[in-house]
């Protein structure tokens, strides 16, 4: 089983993130890159699947040169070995650029089942997965919270408002796992250590057949026009409960017309 | 009056809040046409999208849609865009609203906007981003702009539309029945509005304590009408279902009210609420970081606030 795990560098969420002045794109160097947290849900659930199946799990990144700590760190957890989409010419792309030139290096790899995270934590566009299984006439099976595989077939449960419904397709497919689908495990120092000698090829726009006119920040379908800090918002008032806190709360309440 | 298409969102035959919003957004912008995917039409569900503003209703009541996995959906508004060109598709920013938008877009060669919280002339949308901390303009360059939009951006207001009812058949790809749906399975969720669309959310946290105790939770939620979230901490320990999940990796609430209980206001927590309008938070730890959102803090324990405050509705009621 040749298993895919689509793994995104996003700013870590504990520092603060900006847009660069110039051309309106993410400021990656303004703040530490980590794995994208949900990314380590999907390349657990890569492991777990090979664990159970067999086979060899591929990291695929898009992102800058620095993307390869996180490549390591998903090579350290136990993945095989990794794919590093990167071209100047790459940068700036939106999601719809960024999913046709992810098509592309899947294409070139080869994929059984292609799992992401459901969603990045910086630009949350949940848009990847869906959009990978169109461009590639591939089963959408997205927001799984459980992925079971026998022989050619799969079945999730996805989740839905109301609770989740059980889809099943055959192989190959792309799965998106939300969080509660497991614990992803921690590297063990066997594994970082192993992980520096693990195989990470790169892969440029020309070596994947990538159209420069159709990705980066020229050929995006969508753009930032202009954006700004948002006004801080004003300082509550903040009360001690004396024995009537919930009183008083219910007064405020009554004052902004909630009850 | 440029026609834009709005997709419906519906439960069991019932026009979701969050498709009146959208619908009244987009009258704002030129001449709604509502879209209605799957089976459970109905003469009062036309008469509410009508009621609402739509000048045309699309219906593809076919009960094929709802047995595969988004890709239905997305074939028939590919189809529409086709037909009818648009000057914007509008979705609702749901999970499944998203992918549905992502399909699309890659059918239509469209870019598409996720998260709008506004949209305005020439279909250029507000964004808040990174958990609230910068606003942003952005709008599609290429294509039919296709803007999935949260749910609270917009108050619903009833302005009559024609409501021109008409019948659209899809043949769907084989690639759109990929992956089929065998099982749906409800959990329960009782008379609640949906967490995603409510006006107000009661949620709770860790500090809660046990699954029992969000019986204190839900009595408040109850009498504001008002939907249940919860801190992860406590889906985690299994004292709230999931899907009540509000934040990083839950569901994203912009409601006009939002209380949080016995949550201390994790970054990956204030993703999912930042940008209710009005917040309100419980917790008996003066320093926790919620209070820096908060518009209303009470320091105190919510076994005594909660339930006075429940009752103290109750008596102004
Ligand atoms: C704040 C902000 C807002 C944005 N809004 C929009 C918008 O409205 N419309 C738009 O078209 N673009 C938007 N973008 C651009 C968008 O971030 C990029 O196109 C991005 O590469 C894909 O979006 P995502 O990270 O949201 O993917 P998501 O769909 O949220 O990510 C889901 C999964 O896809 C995989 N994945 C995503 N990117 C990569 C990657 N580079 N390498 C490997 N795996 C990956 C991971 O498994 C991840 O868990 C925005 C960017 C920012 C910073
Ligand atoms: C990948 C990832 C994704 C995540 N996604 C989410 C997400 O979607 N949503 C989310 O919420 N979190 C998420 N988290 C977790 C987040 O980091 C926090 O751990 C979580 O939000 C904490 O929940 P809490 O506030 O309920 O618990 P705690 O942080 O433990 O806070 C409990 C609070 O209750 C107060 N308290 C205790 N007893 C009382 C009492 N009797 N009266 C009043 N106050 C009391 C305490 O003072 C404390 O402030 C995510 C984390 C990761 C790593």
């Amino acid at each position: 089983m040749n298993i895919v795990v689509c793994v995104k560098q996003v700013p870590d969420t504990a520092t603060e993130r900006k847009l660069r002045s110039d051309d309106k794109t993410l400021d990656r160097d303004a703040a530490d890159g980590v794995i994208n947290e949900l990314c380590e849900y999907a390349v657990e659930e890569a492991l777990r699947v090979k664990e159970a199946h067999g086979g060899e799990v591929t990291v695929l990144t898009m992102g800058p040169s620095k993307a390869t700590e996180t490549i390591r760190k998903a090579l350290a957890m136990g993945a095989d070995k990794a794919v590093h989409l990167v071209d100047d010419a790459l940068h700036g792309s939106d999601a719809l650029a960024t999913s046709y030139a992810m098509a592309q290096a899947l294409k070139k790899i080869g994929f059984d089942l292609v799992i992401l995270g459901s969603e990045s934590t910086d630009a949350r566009t949940g848009l990847l997965a869906a959009m990978l299984a169109e461009r590639l006439g591939a089963p959408q099976l997205t927001l799984a919270n459980k992925v079971e595989l026998s022989g050619q077939s799969i079945t999730i449960q996805r989740l839905t408002d109301y609770g989740y419904d059980k889809v099943e397709s055959t192989l190959p497919a792309v799965v998106s796992v939300v969080e509660k689908i497991n614990e992803p495990r921690y590297p063990s120092f066997k594994g970082i250590m192993a992980a520096k000698k693990k195989q990470v090829q790169t892969l440029g726009i020309a070596d994947a057949e990538i159209d420069a006119a159709q990705v980066g920040l020229a050929g995006a379908w969508s753009e930032v026009v202009d954006f700004a800090a948002a006004p801080p918002r004003a300082a509550g008032t903040i009360v001690k409960d004396e024995g009537d806190g919930g009183s008083r709360a219910a007064e405020y309440l009554a004052s902004k017309k909630f009850i | 009056m440029a026609e834009i298409l709005v997709l419906v969102e519906q439960v069991d035959g019932e026009v979701k809040k969050v498709t009146l919003e959208l619908l009244t957004l987009a009258r704002s912008l030129g001449s709604p046409s509502a879209v209605w995917a799957g089976p459970g039409y109905s003469a009062d569900a036309k008469a509410r999208l009508a009621e609402y503003g739509a000048d045309k209703v699309y219906v593809a009541d076919s009960a094929e849609i709802a047995d595969y996995v988004v890709a239905p959906k997305a074939e028939l508004l590919a189809q529409l865009v086709g037909s009818a060109a648009p000057g914007a598709v509008l979705v609702a920013a749901t999970a499944e609203g998203k992918e549905i938008a992502g399909r699309l877009a890659v059918k239509t060669g469209s870019g598409v906007i996720t998260d709008a919280v506004g949209l305005g002339e020439g279909f250029v949308a507000d964004q808040s981003i990174f958990g609230g901390g910068v606003n942003v303009h952005s709008r599609v360059t290429r294509g039919t702009p296709i803007v999935a939009v949260r749910p609270n951006s917009t108050a619903p207001v009833a302005t009559a539309g024609a409501g021109a009812e008409e019948q659209v058949t899809v043949a769907l790809s084989d690639s759109a029945r990929a992956a089929k749906i065998v099982e749906r399975v409800k959990q329960e969720k009782g008379a609640r509005p949906e967490l995603a669309e409510a006006a107000i959310v009661v949620s709770g946290g860790r500090g809660v304590g046990s699954a029992e105790n969000f019986a204190l939770i839900e009595k408040l939620a109850d009498t504001l009408g008002a939907a249940v979230g919860a801190s992860r901490a406590a889906t985690d320990a299994g004292w709230y279902p999931h899907q009540f999940q509000v934040g990083q990796t839950g569901k994203t609430v912009s409601p006009q009210l939002y209380i949080a209980a016995g949550i201390s206001g994790a970054i990956q927590h204030r993703a999912g609420m930042q940008t209710a309008k009005t917040i309100v938070a419980i917790n008996k730890d003066s320093e926790a970081p919620i209070f820096e959102l908060a518009d209303y803090g009470i320091v105190g324990d919510l076994f005594k606030v909660v339930p006075q405050l429940t009752e103290e509705i109750e008596k102004r009621k």
